[in-house]
């Protein structure tokens, strides 16, 4: 049996090529992001390692939660240098910095740290160039940011640090050993120590942390716990070690999402190639019935069959899990090259390693996979009467009544567990939940496929070959809508997620023209980080001064704790003008003036806390102790300012920073707002973060990350539509094997080859084209599940993406010509006389 | 008609053999016949005579070693694929011994398959000439699969004559039929000459079948050994009986 099953599976290499690419791919997805995330986690390891390596121990303050840390004193170097053991203790100053480049642009990195710190002489970096600043106008460049931005000693370097920006000379330009540019890709530069602590900090005489290296004979872990015991509870000392063994963990904590998500994309891509799997197996066992039949019937069990069956199957994985280990082991090295080089961050990749889980998980995914999809039709296969499978009888169409019956049920399943989980908001329900969708919706596409694939088919069928080609893609409505399910799969999501994207652009969009009353908007970059860039008082005051203003605010912004809540709170300038450009209509209380100690929110959030006017509520900012605010106006519902806290003018004192990171400007009426812009730009010439924009600049630049996020989908997903189109292909090399004796006929009876490329065209654009509607319609319904569930969240239109389904469309045709190529050459260049005798 | 006058195919010295060197096999040794139009012609021989193989030359199906093919005016030997193809759609007709239909077309789409390939509009009143001869007016707009296997046959009959061709190569027509089926076809490929002046090409090895035959003509080893004209079936058998004992001048 097993000698038989592997003839047979040997003497049809192009069946075994084909269903196996399909789990080779989805194995090199798995193993890739194993060996990629991997190799990254090392990479950053020793990263951190190397970052340490002249530190023993570490003296930081004791980070609060919600509050920004005291600075340390240099009364704390002095206690630290009182400790026995201690060889020295330097204080370190550190803080953000935006270099600006020659270009008068803001230089930015994918991901790696920009920052500045006081040049101590004593830590890893080494000067290539040049000297160490010495006056309070000079700067040292970390070589990367020196080369990034073609900086040379002696040149001027304009940063931006608490301060707006300043010029410096650069003196000198510093690596690290070996020669390296940076440690991970880091924009870095390092000021006298005064200035750094002005810029850097905001404070004289103040210091991020203490570098404490140990003296002969006193390990790091008695010199961390003799300063502590010296410095008290109020700061945390950790040896080097363990503080790379930290930051390398919340970087890898990081990465570990990164690995999720491209498991993720694994798992749709091996989802999909299921169904392709299945369907190669149903067809092959269909074109086996008389070799399995002959078997039956020379005494061989159901249980034999059936593990003949089994076993091409496990072959077949385990060959393509081989293949898939090996194509992602590469895959893994080539995107970790990528990572390190073209990511711009420079990261000195440790060798790349295939850890255990990759070979694993590669195994286990490959063959469990295909073995699945090949035991039904093993099952149905074993079924078959010996003699009736000897007969010359075409496999009669079962009814498809049970099918659809399961496939409602299921589809009713999916979508239940798909509310559940938007409810509750978990991940793990609302991914399974469509996954099973998606099997329902296969498991209707059989039922389906009659109707939609002749109404389709019409558009084609124009001449003979495209209605032979119509008629023969609605032959076997199990192998069509299993093809079709699976290019469903990618585009159904690409197509939910447009639909959430479109819905959130048309959202904002009315938000911007029906609730903002502004003009212009003046807004920094990095507003969806931490930190958004922001601009000084003075500024806005200058704005609000420029002829043809009619009016300006602006606020600052920050994260602050009520209780364990992170909460979004803000300080306007003006609250009255707010109330007046944001169109806030009280519902209790009233906003105008907002007294100190008064806070204001909108009604849903004040509901969703249980608070009422008068409620008494205290807030942990980031530079004060804790205070208690009195709810002083809660307005009506409206889509801006959604979530956040208004607090006085006065709290922005105790935030992060107390600078403007978003103003708003009415224009006065007759005035163009076009002049204004241009009158009011130059008041941030030296301030390349800050852009000030009409209504519509304001919303592309809003949206047009969601471009970014499509574009990412669609690339990931494309893998998946890849794979469907390998169905496409499979199935209709399978079909065309199985229409040996027809196409000969054809061509016999005087069918050109070109026509018999059309036929098989026509019936490869025909399943592909239904693929897509099936995608398309399933892509709406999760987008509008999702924008349903997001309506609290602020999404409150819909939107189509017309223009974009438009194209799917187009391109599942573009898709189904492309994968009828090779299968329409293989069934033009059918001898004739073979082809009719052919058994 | 012109050049070609009266004879609607012929071979000249056709030589076909497969494969090369010691493997050789030689189908056809030049081989030589007339056959002309309006008759009904069987071509007949042991399995292994080559008779398939002349059909198939004939028709435009194969290619020959050495010699010519003409069907008409129209010289088969030395056509490209797109030429024969051509050929094969407009001037010739073919019946199969089975797998004549396509199971995803009726019957009567069957029938004007190969005008609908070739773009032609279908003769309405021939058409209906020919359904009505071959007894299928019930029975056009039915599946393959509803059909028996005579009716099949008969459908494919009809296919190869709508579209007039110069000839109809029918190999092995009612192999697959029983003897009352078989009959039927047989009878109606004999009208089909007679009356409607279709030249008909017929492979078979059943001396039943050949006695509808104006025209029989006896292969042996890739040779034409013997002809009779309009056979019994006993004279059909009698001579195959005695093929053996025929010298056939080796090569």
């Amino acid at each position: 049996m097993f000698k038989a099953t592997l003839k047979s599976l040997l003497s049809r290499k192009l069946r075994l090529v084909l269903s196996a690419l399909a789990v080779v791919l989805g194995v090199m997805f798995v193993s890739g992001s194993f060996v990629l995330t991997d190799t990254l986690q090392r990479s950053f390891t020793d990263l951190f390692s190397s970052a340490f390596a002249n530190t023993d121990v570490s003296v930081s303050p004791k980070q609060e939660k919600g509050k920004e840390p005291e600075p340390l004193t240099p009364q704390a170097i002095a206690d630290v240098k009182s400790v026995p053991g201690v060889a020295s203790a330097v204080g370190e100053v550190q803080g953000s910095v935006r270099p600006i480049g020659k270009n008068n642009k803001v230089i930015t990195t994918s991901g790696a740290p920009r920052f500045g710190s006081n040049w101590t002489g004593t830590g890893q970096e080494k000067i290539r160039d040049g000297r160490a600043p010495a006056a309070d106008n000079e700067v040292v460049l970390g070589a990367y940011l020196a080369s990034t931005g073609g900086f040379k000693v002696g040149d001027e370097i304009g940063l931006l640090t608490l301060e707006p920006k300043k010029t410096f000379k650069v003196t000198g330009i510093y690596e690290y050993a070996g020669g390296r540019e940076s440690l991970g890709g880091e924009l870095s530069v390092a000021f006298t120590e005064p200035v750094a602590q002005q810029l850097l900090l905001g404070k004289k005489d103040a210091f991020s942390s203490i570098t404490v290296t140990a003296a002969q004979g006193t390990s790091d872990d008695a010199l961390r716990d003799a300063v502590a015991a010296k410095l008290g509870a109020k700061f945390d000392v950790k040896t080097g070690a363990a503080l790379a063994k930290e930051q390398a963990d919340q970087i890898n904590e990081g990465l570990k999402f990164f690995n999720y998500v491209l498991l993720g994309f694994a798992g749709i891509a091996l989802f999909v190639g299921i169904f392709i799997i299945l369907n190669t197996f149903s067809i092959i066992v269909a074109q086996r019935t008389r070799e399995l039949a002959l078997l039956r019937s020379m005494g061989a069990s159901r249980g034999q069959v059936i593990g003949s069956v089994v076993l091409e199957a496990f072959v077949i994985g385990l060959i393509a899990s081989i293949i898939g280990l090996g194509a992602g082991i590469g895959v893994g090295a080539l995107l970790a090259k990528i990572f390190s080089s073209v990511g711009g961050t420079n990261l000195q990749l440790a060798g790349i390693g295939v850890p255990m889980s990759a070979v694993i998980s590669s195994f286990a995914v490959g063959i469990v996979v295909t073995v699945i999809a090949a035991v039904m039709p093993a099952l149905r296969a074993s079924r078959i009467a010996p003699v009736a499978a000897m007969r010359e009888a075409a496999t009669p169409d079962r009814p498809l009544t049970k099918i659809t019956i399961i496939g409602a049920l299921v589809v009713a399943a999916g979508g239940t567990a798909l509310g559940f989980g938007f409810n509750q908001a978990s991940l793990t329900l609302i991914f399974g939940g469509i996954l099973v969708a998606f099997v329902g919706v296969a498991l209707l596409t059989p039922l389906l496929s009659k109707p939609m694939v002749s109404l389709i088919g019409r558009l084609l069928s124009w001449s003979m070959p495209g209605l032979l080609g119509r008629r023969n893609s609605a032959r076997n409505p199990r192998r069509t809508a299993i093809t079709a399910a699976a290019l469903m799969v990618g585009i159904s999501l690409i197509t939910g997620v447009s639909v959430v994207l479109t819905s959130a652009t048309k959202s904002i969009e009315k938000l911007a023209a029906g609730q903002i009353q502004t003009d212009l908007i003046i807004s920094g970059e990095g507003q969806m980080e931490g930190q958004p860039a922001s601009f000084k008082r003075d500024v806005l005051t200058k704005v609000e001064q420029t002829d043809g203003v009619s009016s300006a605010f602006g606020w600052a912004s920050d994260g602050v704790l009520q209780g364990e809540n992170q909460m979004f709170a803000i300080a306007p300038t003006d609250v009255a003008a707010m109330k007046t450009m944001f169109g806030l209509k009280p519902k209790f209380g009233d906003i105008a003036p907002l007294k100190d100690g008064q806070l204001a929110l909108p009604e849903d959030l004040a509901a969703e806390k249980g608070w009422s006017v008068g409620s008494t509520v205290t807030l942990q900012l980031a530079k004060a102790e804790p205070q208690t605010y009195t709810v002083g106006f809660i307005w009506a519902k409206t889509q801006v300012l959604q979530g956040a806290l208004v607090l006085p003018e006065s709290a922005a004192k105790s935030f992060r920073s107390d600078q403007i990171g978003q103003a708003f400007v009415q224009v006065k009426p007759g005035t163009p707002v076009a002049d204004v812009q241009k009158r009011v730009e130059p008041l941030f010439a030296d301030n390349p973060e800050i852009t000030v924009q009409d209504r519509s600049g304001f919303v592309k630049q809003t949206t047009s990350q969601f471009d970014t996020v499509l574009l990412m989908i669609q690339i990931l997903l494309a893998l998946a539509i890849l794979i469907a189109v390998l169905g496409v292909i499979n199935t209709l090399a399978l079909s065309v094997i199985e229409r040996t004796r027809e196409l000969g006929l054809l061509r016999a009876i005087g069918m050109r080859r070109a026509q018999v490329m059309r036929m098989i065209t026509v019936e490869s654009v025909v399943i592909s084209v239904f693929g897509a509607v099936l995608g398309l319609a399933v892509g709406v319904a999760l987008g509008l599940a999702t924008v349903q569930a997001l309506k609290d969240q602020g999404i409150s239109e819909i939107g189509f993406p017309w223009v974009t389904m438009v194209q799917y469309l187009v391109v599942a045709a573009f898709v189904g010509v492309i994968a009828a190529i090779l299968p329409a050459i293989r069934a033009a260049r059918l001898n004739v006389l073979d082809a009719i005798a052919y058994e | 008609m012109s050049a070609s006058d009266g004879v609607a195919a012929r071979a000249v010295d056709v030589w076909k053999s497969y494969g090369s060197g010691d493997a050789a096999v030689t189908a056809l040794a030049g081989v030589s016949v007339e056959l002309e139009r309006s008759r009904f012609t069987a071509i007949m021989g042991p399995s292994g005579s080559g008779k398939s193989t002349l059909m198939h030359c004939l028709a435009g199906l194969d290619d020959v070693t050495g010699g010519e093919v003409w069907i008409g005016d129209t010289k088969v030997t030395g056509l490209k694929d797109r030429g024969l193809t051509d050929l094969r759609r407009d001037k010739v007709g073919f019946i199969f011994q089975q797998f004549n239909l396509l199971p995803t077309l009726t019957a009567e789409e069957n029938i004007t398959l190969p005008l609908a390939i070739g773009g032609k509009k279908v003769d309405k009143a021939w058409f209906d000439v020919v359904v009505d001869t071959v007894g299928l007016r019930d029975r056009l707009t039915h599946r393959p699969t509803q059909l028996s296997g005579g009716q099949q046959q008969r459908v494919a009959c009809a296919r190869a004559l709508v579209s007039r061709p110069d000839v109809v190569f029918a190999d092995e027509p009612t192999g697959n039929l029983d003897s009352q089926s078989g009959a039927e076809v047989l009878g109606f490929l004999q009208r089909s000459a007679r009356e409607f002046g279709q030249t008909i090409v017929m492979v078979t090895h059943d001396p039943n079948a050949a006695s509808y035959a104006d025209r029989v003509i006896f292969l042996k080893d890739g040779q034409i050994v013997r002809e009779l004209l309009s056979p019994s079936a006993e004279e059909v058998l009698d001579t195959m009986k005695h093929l053996d004992s025929v010298a056939v001048p080796h090569v």
